[in-house]
């Protein structure tokens, strides 16, 4: 199992839940964070005063996928999200040691 | 929109109900003068004065009216404008101020800025603790409605000119310090200032025209806000965006509808010159909203909401002291030049000086506050009212008198301000340490969040 984490643009959100909706993914975990990569650090002028802009909105997607689907998966991040501009976003595969469904005790790949 | 409405007709209920009230008491009031002709005898005036059931009415609104003005109108307007978690505070420094000031009203500062003329600087004692004032006692100052509302009317001018001067200290001003703040300068810059204008005092026999406040208010205030700022130093952080802008447009719309009592209620009646000051006022705020917004769409590109709201308030500060006495051209022509100036004032003046004049207390009401009065001296026409007359119908003397009133004013509330705050910094301090500003002053003064989510 992996943790994939991905940091998109916000209004790319929508259209990823769509693409995700046919794969083995059945679930994730959505998070407003503010952030910087290279697309930091630009002054704005508003009401006379200088206000200079780090952190950006962006959107944190969690998702646990199987190992046999994590390819699949981050093909279609990219897709959906992907505009060729600075602030796409990045991805991050992070191995997972165990999953558990509350409701059931169950763990594993079934958990997910 | 429907808080609005509901205010509106809340308004037609409210004046509804007392036109009703007051027309089942005017027969109890003509069998109840006998006793207001012995007040009018002792002021020696040609004929009793009398109360009118239509400018009482009116005036009981507009004291309301501009009681709103400070809450929730700037309490909002400000505290939008504030970080979040500052907000609070700033919205407790208009709210306690209001409430000072509604005290000490009562017992000193009505006697003091309305009281009989001592050499044209202050009023006498001969009202204190309201002393000899009583339900049907006239001022000669307003001849038709109660003394009571006279006062009260009074009252919120002065509540509202110590919030204003709020908007260049906030995010790093001890709370005590802003309290002691409230109560000395009301004592002693307000009362003397009011005075020499609408008490008789010397600016009023100089023949200074202020129908609502230019000086008394904005320019007072205004100057008071700048010497504050420079007192009390920067703030430590860098600017960020305002908190909430949608209170600072729900404020800045309380403060438009309040004004109406602010400038036509300064007619003191219900009559014709309230009506033109109303008039003037809509447009002027109207003129100078959109002026502001055309002028920030081509400086910085995109008309921010902000830029309409301060452009609005920026109008209503101008046309205060000529509300009265201008016409409708003129009130457009002050309009557009204060949503000009003031702009760049904010835009310009502000980060070429460096004054961190916070929510441009002094950039909108020092300086919207001095054109105002100024442009008063050029626009004033003796068709709207016979007591003013400008530079443009022939009275070029008006302009000058007007220019010496904002100068009293400048200086006086500078300097008093200056030693005020010296006073204030050596018994209680005047600033948070660096650790309480930046966990926020709701915390560290009120112990409060605005959200606990």
């Amino acid at each position: 199992m992996k943790l994939v984490k991905c940091i998109i643009q916000p209004y790319r959100l929508d259209e990823l839940k769509e693409a995700l909706g046919n794969t083995k993914v059945h679930g994730m975990t959505v998070t407003e964070v503010k952030g910087f990569g290279r697309q930091k650090g630009h002054t704005e002028l508003y009401r006379g005063a200088e206000y200079t802009v780090d952190f950006v909105p962006k959107v944190e997607l969690e998702l646990v996928v199987p190992d046999d689907a994590v390819q699949q998966v981050l093909d279609l991040v990219v897709k959906a999200t992907r505009t060729g501009k600075v602030g796409d976003g990045k991805i991050f595969v992070i191995p997972v040691e165990e999953a558990i469904r509350i409701r059931t005790g169950e763990s594993g790949d079934t958990a997910l | 929109m429907k808080t609005m409405e509901r205010m509106g007709s809340k308004f037609i209920f409210v004046a509804a109900l007392l036109l009703i009230i007051g027309a089942m008491v005017v027969p109890a009031l003509v069998t109840a003068e006998e006793a207001a002709p012995a007040a009018a005898a002792a002021t020696a005036a040609p004929a009793p004065n009398k109360i009118d059931t239509g400018d009482t009415a009116w005036m009981i609104v507009a004291t309301a009216l501009v009681m709103l003005m400070s809450i929730p109108g700037l309490a909002l307007f400000y505290g939008g404008l504030a970080k979040t978690k500052d907000a609070l505070n700033t919205m407790a420094m208009t709210f306690v101020t209001f409430c000072i000031v509604s005290l000490l009203w009562v017992l000193y500062g009505y006697t003091f800025s309305f009281g009989d003329d001592i050499s044209g600087i202050i009023g006498s004692a001969s009202k204190l603790f309201l002393k000899g004032v009583g339900p049907n006692s006239i001022s000669d100052l307003a001849k038709t409605i109660p003394e009571y509302i006279f006062i009260a009317y009074q009252l919120t001018f002065a509540a509202i000119t110590v919030a204003l001067a709020s908007g260049a200290y906030i995010e790093r001003m001890k709370f005590s310090a802003w309290v002691l703040f409230s109560v000395i300068w009301m004592t002693v810059v307000y009362l003397p200032v009011a005075h020499w204008v609408w008490g008789n005092g010397f600016l009023a026999k100089l023949g200074a025209l202020d129908f609502a406040g230019g000086t008394v208010v904005h320019v007072n205030a205004g100057i008071a806000a700048l010497v504050g700022a420079l007192i009390l130093g920067k703030r430590k952080s860098k600017p960020i965006m305002p908190g909430n802008l949608t209170l600072v447009i729900t404020g800045a719309g309380l403060l438009w509808f309040g004004w109406f009592g602010f400038n036509a209620g300064s007619a003191l009646a219900a009559n014709g010159l309230a009506g033109a000051a109303f008039i003037n006022t809509n447009t002027a705020a109207a003129a100078a909203a959109l002026a502001w917004m055309f002028i920030e769409w081509k400086h910085s590109g995109k008309p921010t909401v902000l830029g309409l709201a301060s452009g609005a308030v920026g109008g209503l500060v101008a046309i205060t002291p000529a509300a009265g006495f201008v016409n409708v051209s003129g009130a457009i022509v002050i309009g557009i030049a204060a949503g000009i100036i003031p702009f760049y004032a904010v835009a310009k003046l502000k980060p070429m000086f460096g004054y961190d004049d916070t929510l441009d207390a002094f950039g909108i009401h020092g300086i919207g506050g001095t054109l105002g009065a100024i442009l008063t001296g050029v626009f004033a026409d003796p068709a709207i009212n016979p007591a003013g007359t400008g530079l443009l119908y022939g009275n070029p003397g008006q302009l000058w008198t007007q220019i010496v009133a904002v100068a009293a004013t400048l200086v006086y509330s500078g300097v008093m301000t200056f030693i005020i705050f010296m006073v204030i910094k050596a018994i209680v301090g005047i600033r948070v340490d660096a650790e309480e500003e930046m966990r926020g002053l709701d915390e560290s003064e009120h112990g409060e969040k605005a959200y606990n989510l």
